[in-house]
């Protein structure tokens, strides 16, 4: 069984979020990057199911400029057995992203693509969907629990209403929630491992995809909240506020 | 233009987000030729469609493989929908099923969506739509290219549609199931079931964070002041995480977006995280022991201190008052 994850690198979310002058995007200069949280997340799972079932080969998998080897580092030393950038210097929106992992997936034809279910930079939410619909596979997106049968998925997924859980066959792609699991820290042997594996790289260009946006961004702001940061004294005093703000209403 | 409306529902009920979605779409049609339509789907829809057409005509789709929304079925039939309909824009609220459903459905359309819409703007021709990105810190303002566009609104940032005084039209479709793949099967769904409001639609919401150490205390402090307030509780992750609240309370990024009149958080830190969830309510009130706990840049009322000492005070002089 073969498992492809892919992996974007994204500001440490711990982080203060500044945006540049002219409002083109956020300073990026001073930022720790990581593997986005989910995605971490759902590599973490691919080795899980390795663990289980030794026949199991996990390829990690960015779309990025060459800054990304170092998630792909990270990736290779948690565990996973290959990890393949494709080259890219633009920021692509979730439409390219899909179009790529697509070709991807073509190529290596994994059983299973698991992925976070979002990026914590663009918070989308959208690019799994896209991938599970451009290859006409089945999805199950939110996962806080996934067993792996031997021809067979039960996923249990978080909604609004609460969990639902759902079986499908393989091929799929299953985005990640939190609650799965907890992401293993790369151990050293693994980081010495990681440093002398290849990662193989790729362009857009092989992969017959042009970036054509979808999602166009015009400026960015920093969200501000104008707050009355008034601090009381005591229950009672708390209590009258809160009496004034319902009667607001 | 000529926009569909993905209504959402629970089988008897239209969802109130859908009403949010409905009140962005229609701000954005004025002349004759516009037109503003709900999209309907399950199985047994009367009750639902009857409730629908209180606000917009809606489309119906029914049918017995439509029973459940499950997103490689529901996304096929939209796609189908908004061809056939020639609909220029398909809108939902940011719901976990429209993130499901619709963002599936927004590839086979050709990818042009926007999610978790906070704001528009129309500039000459241009749509510019507000998102919030990276937790909430940053908004982005985009443009989406192509036609149709898919879009997301969250529902606190938009008003509901209120009811009209006429009845507008049902339209059942027929929806062409001839290629709508049945490889996904619901086993068992779980729900559970609170005599409170739910955390999305309630005017007042009292979250508690990790100072809450077991569910019991969880229930008996912040679902205490959460019934004196005639308000639904929501929760941070760490309590999550820890197994005292269930995930459909985690109000932030990955969790519930709200914006309610009032939102009290008890011993809540006030990551980023969380504070993308619920940084657009109206008043925030927070009760926390550390002076310097992040929440309360982000209060209008704040006061420290344990909250097992404050909130059965704060309770008792509530319910007396
Ligand atoms: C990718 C990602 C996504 C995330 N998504 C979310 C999300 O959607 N929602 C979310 O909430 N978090 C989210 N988080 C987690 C977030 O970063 C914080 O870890 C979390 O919100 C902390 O929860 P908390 O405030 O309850 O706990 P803590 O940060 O531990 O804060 C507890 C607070 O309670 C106070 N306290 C303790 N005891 C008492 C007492 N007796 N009386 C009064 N005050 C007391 C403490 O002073 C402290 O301020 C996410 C994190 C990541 C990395």
């Amino acid at each position: 069984m073969k498992i492809l994850v892919p992996a974007k690198r994204v500001p440490d979310t711990d982080q203060k979020i500044e945006v540049c002058e002219d409002h083109s995007g956020i300073e990026t200069g001073h930022l720790p990057f990581v593997v986005n949280p989910f995605d971490a997340i759902a590599l973490e799972e691919a080795i899980r199911i390795r663990e289980d079932r030794v026949d199991a080969e996990i390829v990690a998998v960015s779309v990025g400029d060459l800054e990304y080897e170092e998630q792909l580092r990270t990736a290779l030393a948690m565990g996973a057995d290959r990890a393949i950038r494709v080259d890219c210097i633009e920021s692509l929106d979730p439409w390219n992203t899909a179009c790529v992992l697509k070709a991807l997936v073509e190529q290596e034809s994994p059983d299973l693509v698991l992925m976070g279910k979002q990026a914590v930079d663009g918070d989308c939410n959208q690019t799994g969907q896209f991938l599970a619909a451009m290859l006409d596979w089945p999805q199950a997106t939110f996962a806080s629990r996934i067993k792996c049968l031997e021809d067979k998925l039960l996923v249990d997924r978080e909604t609004d209403a609460g969990i639902e859980t759902v079986e499908l066959p393989f091929p799929a792609v299953i985005t990640v929630d939190l609650r799965l699991n907890e992401p293993r820290y790369a151990s050293l042997p693994g980081i010495m491992k990681a440093k002398k594996k290849e990662i193989a790289e790729i362009s857009m260009g092989d992969l017959g995809v042009q970036n054509a946006e979808k999602m166009h961004t015009v400026s960015v702001r920093s969200a501000k909240t104008a707050r009355k940061r008034v601090m009381v004294s005591s229950s009672c005093e708390l209590a009258e506020k809160l009496r004034e703000s319902l009667k607001s209403t | 233009m000529n926009i569909l409306v993905y209504l959402e529902h629970d089988g008897s009920e239209v969802k109130k987000a859908s009403l949010s979605a409905l009140s962005f779409a229609q701000a954005l049609t004025h002349g004759p030729d516009d037109s503003v339509r709900f999209l309907l789907i399950g199985e047994n829809l009367d009750k639902v469609a009857s409730q629908a057409a209180k606000y917009a005509p809606t489309l119906v789709l029914e049918a017995m493989e439509l029973a459940h929304p499950i997103a490689e079925r529901y996304a096929l039939v939209i796609a189908d929908a908004v061809e056939s309909q020639q609909a220029d824009m398909l809108v939902a609220a940011s719901t976990s099923q429209a993130k499901d459903i619709i963002s599936r459905s927004a590839a086979l359309l050709g990818g042009a969506m926007a999610s978790d819409v906070v704001a528009h703007a129309r500039v000459g021709e241009e749509l510019q739509l507000d998102r919030p990105i990276y937790a909430g810190a940053v908004i982005a303002t985009v443009v989406l290219k192509g036609s149709p566009q898919i879009i997301t609104v969250q529902a606190s940032a938009y008003e509901a549609s209120p009811p009209s005084d006429s009845t507008f039209a049902v339209t059942p479709l027929s929806p062409n199931l001839d290629n709508v793949p049945q490889r996904v099967q619901i086993i068992d769904v779980e729900t559970k079931r609170s005599s409170r409001p739910d955390v999305t639609e309630a005017d007042v919401v009292v979250s508690g964070g990790r100072a809450l150490r077991t569910s019991e205390d969880f229930e008996q402090l912040v679902g205490g002041l959460a019934d004196a307030l005639h308000g639904a509780t929501g929760s941070s992750r760490a309590l999550v995480d820890g197994g005292i609240t269930p995930n459909e309370l985690q109000v932030g990024q990955t969790g519930k977006i709200i914006a309610p009149e009032v939102y009290v958080a008890l011993g809540i830190s006030g990551a980023v995280q969380h504070l993308a969830g619920m940084k657009n309510s109206k008043t925030v009130i927070a009760i926390n022991n550390d002076s310097e706990a992040p929440i309360f840049e982000e209060a209008d009322y704040g006061l420290v201190g344990d909250v097992y000492a404050i909130v059965p005070d704060l309770i008792e002089q509530l319910n007396s008052g």
